[in-house]
């Protein structure tokens, strides 16, 4: 299963190894590290009295919010190009793209500085400033070490979480000629030495937008390293892609969601930079990008809709078993864990995303981190349920029947019986099968059969119920 | 209640318990085939609190295979027999937290049917019922093993009652209680997951077992024994955990009662 990456509009996703979600492949160091900062996140949220009322205000904003957005969005736009910003829609990522170069050649750009951004991964933009000939440097340190290794982010908050210290001095030293370090500082500086001459030289910054504030058509960033501020301001041009869903409607409700944000996170209690960005400062140019990209899909499905309140925030990605053993490059796309498995199938579609759902154990952990309470369990059996139902990697008529003849036999007390009887001697028998097939295999590859015991509780019951009933 | 339970299943709990009222015992297909000792448990736990109880012998399954692997249809054939067989009964008592969780939480999605919605949240996973609706604190068990607990998480967290598994457990005597680490984490059963991504499920059941193996317990005690079926089956499969055994809760909730009976 998930053999094929995905393939979109001739982008070439999953180029770097994986096994898929069916197999283990995540190095060590990923999981240890997701886990390590689930936990000491969840100690910091736990330390707050009030952070489940806060996650049922933030639930209950997002909800107005997307229920709204052919609203808010317009006033967004009156209210931020009111004061000079030029807004652009967008309804895939071909046509973000589009703006992007077009904005580009206005300004005769030859080198982008971009903050770190998902929106952007989804439309590749790197790659297709490269091909138009223009230089894209990452700045967010842990994009910028998997831009040089030539990889993708494993996860949305920590891109490179699954790389040790003495992975970035040995990818520094290599890349950049830098002598080997180990030292956190010591890269940090490194890292902050090449990025300063790529700021002062850069024609346009490219940004995402954490927030988007309606009534007062404000574009929220929040960052720690400062390289977003210095890619929003620093360069004459500044282009913010927005997704449709990051809509809030007043700027009375933004506080709770930069106490919620790091909080789940990173653990922080605020971010170091907070940046409302009102208008283009004078002399400058802000672009807004306002994409959809298959976001409007999950609109379509009212059992879905929960799925754009998310923050992307990474708290169900850290604290997801499943995502700690097979990494994130091995869920195809720009969003890995639970998130990703809700959301990739609807900006996607099932053909290419249908088994995403079917990547989890259904333990509710994503759900009871996160922060604006989205319910991502039932949302993965409805999308398994979409997925066995629409042209999808999962559809299948051999299950399809093998499921209805399952139903068939549990629909009535004798054909239980019968097929009770022959599962025990199936399992009996079993033992001395010298291989197993299909899903016995997958089941005895690690783990032994329930033994068989003597006669069902039926029988039991048929010769004690008087000693029980009423 | 956990907090940060995913919901809080609405359960029929009004009007409460009337001493005398029968509990209606919902076996899953799984207990009753393979481990049909902890449906004896159960039914002695409830007799021992003077409930009444009785088994209705056409019950089959909840759905949830179906149901989990996205084929709807078919589950709610299943879930419509289980209705039928159980809407007589007002109180319906099931010792699996997994079971109990469809039937509470998933029914609904399955079927809005309002029939299909009402009786579900009739249902009662065991420990809820003996701790929440009986108010048993203490069983008087006594269980001379270094054991642990293992929640199964849709107890845990569709349900959001972790709290009676643990109190109950707690009380049993002469028991060494050892704490599993992190023990709010998935096996990694997952029902049709365990075959469908048989890698992962199996990753994640052998930090499960390195998690047990640390907390130096001999007995795994769980209030879902479709955890235990897989955690159980990757201990046995292994020379250095072979000796570690598997109990469901109820077992041991009835341990050493025998010369009292």
């Amino acid at each position: 299963m998930y053999t094929q990456p995905i393939h979109l509009d001739g982008a070439e996703f999953l180029t770097e190894k994986t096994k898929g979600l069916a197999e283990p492949a995540a190095p060590g160091s990923l999981g240890v590290n997701a886990e390590r900062s689930s936990k000491s996140n969840r100690a910091v949220t736990d330390s707050v009295p009030y952070f489940q009322d806060w996650r049922e205000a933030a639930h209950q904003v997002k909800r107005y919010a997307i229920a709204n957005l052919d609203k808010l969005l317009v006033e967004f736009e009156r209210n931020i190009s009111a004061r000079g910003a030029v807004v652009l829609w967008a309804k895939d990522a071909a046509e973000a793209n589009e703006h992007v170069l077009r904005i580009a050649r206005e300004h005769n750009v030859k080198s982008v500085v971009k903050a770190k951004s998902m929106v952007t991964e989804e439309m590749e933009l790197n790659r297709v400033l490269e091909t138009a000939g223009i230089r894209a440097v990452e700045t967010d340190l842990g994009e910028y070490i998997v831009q040089l290794a030539g990889q993708r982010p494993v996860h949305i908050v920590t891109p490179a979480i699954h790389m040790s210290a003495a992975d970035v001095g040995r990818l520094f030293a290599e890349k950049l000629g830098e002598p080997m370090t180990e030292e956190h500082t010591k890269l940090a500086d490194i890292a902050r030495r090449h990025l300063r001459e790529e700021y002062l030289q850069a024609d346009m910054g490219v940004s995402g937008c954490n927030f988007a504030v309606a009534r007062t058509g404000t574009a929220v960033v929040i960052e720690n390293e400062g390289n977003a501020g210095l890619s929003t301001a620093t360069p004459p041009v500044h282009v913010a892609v927005v997704g449709i869903e990051k809509m809030l409607p007043r700027l009375e409700d933004l506080p709770l969601f930069l106490n919620l944000l790091p909080r789940s996170g990173t653990g922080q209690k605020l971010t170091s930079y907070t940046h409302l960005i009102h208008g283009p400062a004078p002399g400058r140019k802000l672009y807004v990008i306002i994409i959809d990209n298959g976001r409007s899909n999950v609109l379509c499905d009212p059992a879905a809709r929960a799925a754009l309140y998310c923050i992307r925030c990474g708290a169900c990605i850290n604290n997801c078993p499943v995502y700690r053993h097979v990494g994130g490059w091995a869920y195809g796309w720009v969003y890995p864990g639970p998130i990703g498995s809700i959301l990739t199938p609807h900006l996607l579609g099932m053909k290419q995303a249908g088994e995403l759902p079917f990547a989890s154990s259904l333990c509710g952990a994503c759900s009871e981190v996160c922060p604006v309470k989205i319910d991502i369990p039932h949302q993965l059996v409805h999308l398994r349920h979409r997925a066995v139902n629409e042209p999808s990697p999962m559809r299948s008529w051999t299950e399809r029947l093998t499921w209805s003849v399952w139903a068939w036999m549990m629909a009535g007390p004798m054909r239980y019986r019968l097929t009770m009887t022959g599962l025990r001697i199936g399992v009996r028998l079993s033992r001395f099968l010298p291989w197993h097939p299909g899903k016995l295999g997958a089941w005895t590859r690690g783990r032994e059969l329930p033994e068989v015991p003597g006669p069902d509780f039926r029988h039991w019951w048929k010769r004690n119920k008087n000693k029980y009933e009423p | 209640m956990n907090q940060s339970a995913i919901s809080v299943a609405p359960r029929q709990d009004d009007p409460p318990y009337r001493p005398g009222e029968p509990a209606a015992l919902f076996i899953p297909c799984y207990i009753d085939q393979f481990y049909p000792s902890i449906a004896r448990a159960t039914a002695r736990l409830l007799k021992r609190y003077g409930v009444p109880v009785v088994y209705p012998t056409a019950q089959t399954c909840c759905g949830q295979p179906a149901f989990n692997s996205g084929y709807w249809e078919e589950s709610r054939r299943v879930i419509r027999h289980f209705c039928d067989v159980f809407e007589p009964h007002r109180w319906i008592v099931c010792p699996s937290g997994s079971c109990t969780a469809m039937c509470r939480v998933f029914f609904e999605q399955a079927d809005p049917d309002p029939r299909i919605v009402g009786i579900g949240r009739r249902v009662f996973e065991l420990t809820e019922f003996l701790h929440d609706i009986l108010g048993v604190t203490d069983t008087g068990a006594t269980f001379p093993h270094k054991a642990t607990l293992h929640i199964g998480c849709h107890g845990r967290r569709e349900l959001g009652m972790a709290g009676p598994p643990q109190k109950l457990f707690e009380s049993v005597r002469g028991m060494t209680y050892c704490p599993l680490p992190d023990m709010e984490e998935c096996c990694g059963f997952g029902g049709t997951f365990s075959v469908k991504m048989p890698g992962t499920s199996l990753a994640m059941g052998e930090t499960k077992v390195q998690n047990i193996v640390r907390s130096g317990a001999d007995v795994v005690v769980s209030n879902d024994v479709s955890c235990l079926m897989h955690i159980g089956g990757i201990l046995r499969r292994k020379p250095e955990t072979k000796h570690i055994r598997t109990m469901h809760i109820a077992e041991v909730l009835v341990a050493g009662w025998e010369e009292r009976e």
